[in-house]
């Protein structure tokens, strides 16, 4: 974004400052700071945590690609959304606590917030879903995706009106404490960094059985293998592709939360730097191979490191760009995705 | 016995009959370009003269994206791409060659520039607006070699992935031309600076507003039926029917023999030379600063709405369509205006039930297919009259409630584009054309008198 500085780029710059010298045993040979351990440590730590994110984003666009077959850009708008309600109700809920602003509030509140979050998200999607795409299950693709473009430009628009969400960037207040856990070197790894991780880490592991091992999630991979088939062999594809929007919706509401917990302001809903997010988060789901839900953590991470060790190591500024590039060459490599499989076109 | 080759000797057109055929369009663009420029210009006032130019360029844009997403089928969603390379490298060149040339970066209106017109006493021609023109021819050209790189990878990509690439390609044009290097705004300044760093030095993120601003109706105009005419020459082409055949079947076209690739790249580059030149036009206009966000995905977004609203495959539609998209949201920003546009909403819904009800019955599939649908004109003019009933009537309430329409116009416009895609898939025209007789054909058919069995 032009001109914009956001939290990742100061702490990139935090983590390349000099360290002193008196530690080091052989100073003729002190490695430049970029080439330190500890700051290739805090760029892996920096690389996780963001990957999660674009990983439970990216899940949301798979899952949807996967069964219907079509780019959902109104995703990024849903974990916007998502972000802005766990800003509401967290401030609702320490207003009612009646806590300083400096004060910690109990552990519950945090996933209090992420629930409500969830739920309200997937509500929301399954409106969405019912009423946008489902009349156009038939048309071509090039409409649904341009009815999702208009639910995107819906989504934005009403977010910004002034008794929504207003267009100022607004503080989530802070739920966990500042305290480090551990620490290696000059690299902190905080509670939060934990909380970020480990929440974005248990919902996968929690797609992942949901679609592996039970029912509905073999009903979810019939609809995404073949919808008439599927439909044919009793399989409500209805319900499933609902429930595959909330599912769906409710992962973009939670990568909205742990967005808004690790950068802490949220920018107004129609800023760009959301649709950026959300593009990236459909590169990994790209890829990894798109309609594959393991490919999509796989992406997540994979497109997540990339950023961060770029904008450590070559050149903050071209970020997009690897992002961009990668794409680009692994779609012409292999333009099924790393982990997807390559589809040939019958006549 | 002639043989094949004498008789296709037969065909070819006369050499005055070819030049003839290459040059009135240009003759044409000319007569209209001015005319829009010195007859229509003066008479309208400053904010409708930008929102024709506008119009104008928008025109060219979904124009052009027709022919890679409506005509061959391939899904380019980064045609803003084009549109910004076009305008920086026209801009770049009209800026720094006019301190090479003229000494300093300000415009040399001649009689057919600027947006406001000329000052009095400005010449017919100048040196200036040659410059401006030979670098729109630029920035299209260098645009269109990029169409080349984007192109290529349709090679091996279809469908959705391509549009992903051609989506990157957007965004890494947009973050480049964001690391680019301030204007230099002096003659000293540009002395001082390495020689190939001054035409690279357009400003960055922060914009590129001091392009010499010489786009005015004329040249949009002029540049809008030049563009129009050649779609259409292309449809109708071998090229253009190549183009089509990847369109319904890409397997099917190769198995005829049709070279896929090779076609499916022209499209490209044809597309993107005429973004291009949208861009050198955008650039130059007055009141922009150009800025990285044109080469941005909204910016693509904006494009292929109007040629999905259009209809894909239309010329006609995408202009038409271009034209509403541009001006629908600047409309619902002035309700006054819309409430007079109720006064002909009425009478169009009224004279289009009428048409429905004298058309008797449903139309079959097959007439919806051959285009010739009895009920597509009553259709339309209902559609039409219902859209500025509805917007008047909303503009109505907004003025009873003390409601400020303007804040809420984004969302109405999103709200009207998923509504349009649900009620209308196929966009206000089709596939067909204005010219193939959406509008004719059905007056025509129904005043024909019916022929028995299957009908003609």
């Amino acid at each position: 974004m032009p001109g914009d500085s956001s939290p990742r780029e100061e702490l990139a710059k935090l983590s390349a400052r000099p360290v002193s010298k008196g530690h080091s045993p052989c100073p003729r040979f002190l490695p430049t700071p970029a080439y330190r351990v500890d700051t290739l440590l805090q760029t892996l730590k920096d690389g996780l945590t963001i990957g999660s994110l674009y990983a439970l984003i990216a899940l949301g666009y798979t899952m949807v690609y996967g069964i219907l077959k079509f780019i959902n850009f109104a995703h990024s708008d849903i974990v916007v959304l998502g972000g802005w309600l766990s800003l509401i109700t967290a401030t609702a809920i320490v207003e009612k606590l009646g806590l300083t602003p400096g004060q910690i509030p109990p552990w519950w509140v945090g996933p209090l917030v992420l629930l409500i979050a969830m739920v309200a998200c997937g509500i929301i999607g399954f409106t969405i879903e019912r009423l946008a795409y489902k009349p156009l299950r038939r048309a071509p693709r090039l409409n649904v995706l341009i009815t999702a473009i208009g639910v995107s430009l819906f989504l934005q628009n009403t977010g910004q009106l002034q008794f929504v969400f207003g267009t100022r960037p607004r503080a989530i207040p802070q739920l966990l404490s500042d305290q480090t856990l551990l620490q290696i070197g000059n690299v902190h790894i905080r509670l939060l960094d934990l909380v970020v991780i480990g929440t974005a880490v248990v919902l996968m592991v929690g797609l992942e059985w949901l679609v592996f091992h039970t029912k509905l999630g073999r009903a979810m991979r019939a609809v995404s293998f073949d919808v008439r088939t599927a439909g044919l062999m009793g399989i409500p594809v209805d319900r499933v592709i609902s429930i595959t929007f909330v599912i769906g919706s409710s992962l973009a509401a939670a990568g909205g939360f742990l967005w808004a917990l690790s950068f802490t302001s949220i920018k107004q809903p129609a800023d760009t730097s959301w649709v950026l997010l959300g593009l990236k988060a459909f590169v990994a789901a790209v890829v990894g191979g798109i309609g594959n839900v393991r490919g999509a953590m796989f992406g997540g991470l994979a497109i997540g490191m990339l950023e961060v060790f770029g904008q450590q190591y070559i050149n903050p500024a071209l970020k997009d760009v690897y992002v961009f590039a990668a794409l680009i060459v692994v779609l012409l490599v292999k333009p099924g995705g790393i982990l997807g499989k390559a589809t040939v076109e019958k006549v | 016995m002639a043989s094949l080759q004498d008789r296709a000797a037969q065909f070819k057109p006369a050499p005055m009959g070819g030049a003839w055929r290459a040059l009135w369009p240009l003759a044409f663009a000319l007569i209209v370009g001015v005319l829009m420029q010195l007859v229509l210009r003066p008479n309208i006032d400053a904010y409708s003269s930008t929102q024709i130019l506008n119009i104008g360029i928008a025109i060219i844009l979904a124009v052009s994206l027709t022919i890679v997403n409506g005509f061959t089928g391939q899904f380019s969603i980064g045609h803003a791409g084009f549109l910004a390379v076009g305008g920086y490298v026209a801009g770049s060149l009209a800026y720094y060659g006019s301190f090479a040339f003229f000494g300093s970066g300000a415009a040399k209106l001649g009689m057919l520039s600027g947006l406001y017109g000329a000052p009095a006493g400005a010449p017919v021609f100048t040196g200036g607006e040659i410059l401006f023109f030979v670098s729109l021819l630029a920035g299209g050209l260098i645009s269109a070699l990029l169409g080349v790189a984007v192109g290529l990878p349709s090679l091996r990509l279809r469908g959705d992935y391509l549009a992903i690439v051609t989506l990157g390609f957007g965004e890494i044009v947009r973050v480049l031309i964001q690391q680019t290097p301030q204007v230099l705004m002096s003659k000293e300044a540009i002395a001082e600076a390495p020689a190939w760093k001054v035409p690279l030095s357009v400003g960055g993120s922060l914009g590129f507003g001091n392009v010499p601003k010489y786009t005015s109706h004329f040249w949009v105009y002029a540049a809008v039926v030049i563009t129009l005419i050649f779609a259409y020459r292309l449809k109708q082409s071998s090229t253009g029917r190549a183009l089509l055949s990847i369109r319904e079947d890409e397997i099917a076209a190769e198995a005829m023999g049709v070279r896929t690739t090779y076609y499916k790249v022209w499209g490209f580059v044809i597309a993107a030379f005429f973004a291009g030149i949208a861009g050198g036009l955008y650039a130059h206009t007055l009141g922009i600063s150009l800025s990285p966000v044109d080469a941005g995905f909204q910016k693509s977004f904006d494009i292929i709405i109007m040629v999905v609203l259009g209809g894909l495959g239309s010329i006609s539609g995408a202009a038409i369509a271009a034209a509403i998209v541009t001006y629908l949201p600047e409309l619902l920003r002035t309700p006054e205006t819309l409430e007079k546009f109720a006064v002909v909403g009425i009478p169009l819904l009224i004279v289009g039930f009428a048409m429905l009800g004298m058309a008797g019955r449903r139309s079959s599939e097959a007439e919806l297919r051959s285009g010739r649908d009895r009920r597509a004109l009553p259709r339309v003019i209902i559609g039409l009259g219902a859209v500025i009933v509805g917007l008047s009537a909303l503009a109505f309430v907004a003025k009873r409630f003390n409601i400020n329409l303007g804040e809420y116009r984004l969302i109405i416009y999103a709200l009207a584009l998923i509504v349009m895609m649900i009620t209308r898939p196929q966009g206000l025209l089709g596939v067909r054309e204005l010219w193939d007789g959406a509008l004719y054909r059905p007056l025509r058919d129904f005043f024909a008198p019916r022929s028995g069995g299957r009908g003609a």
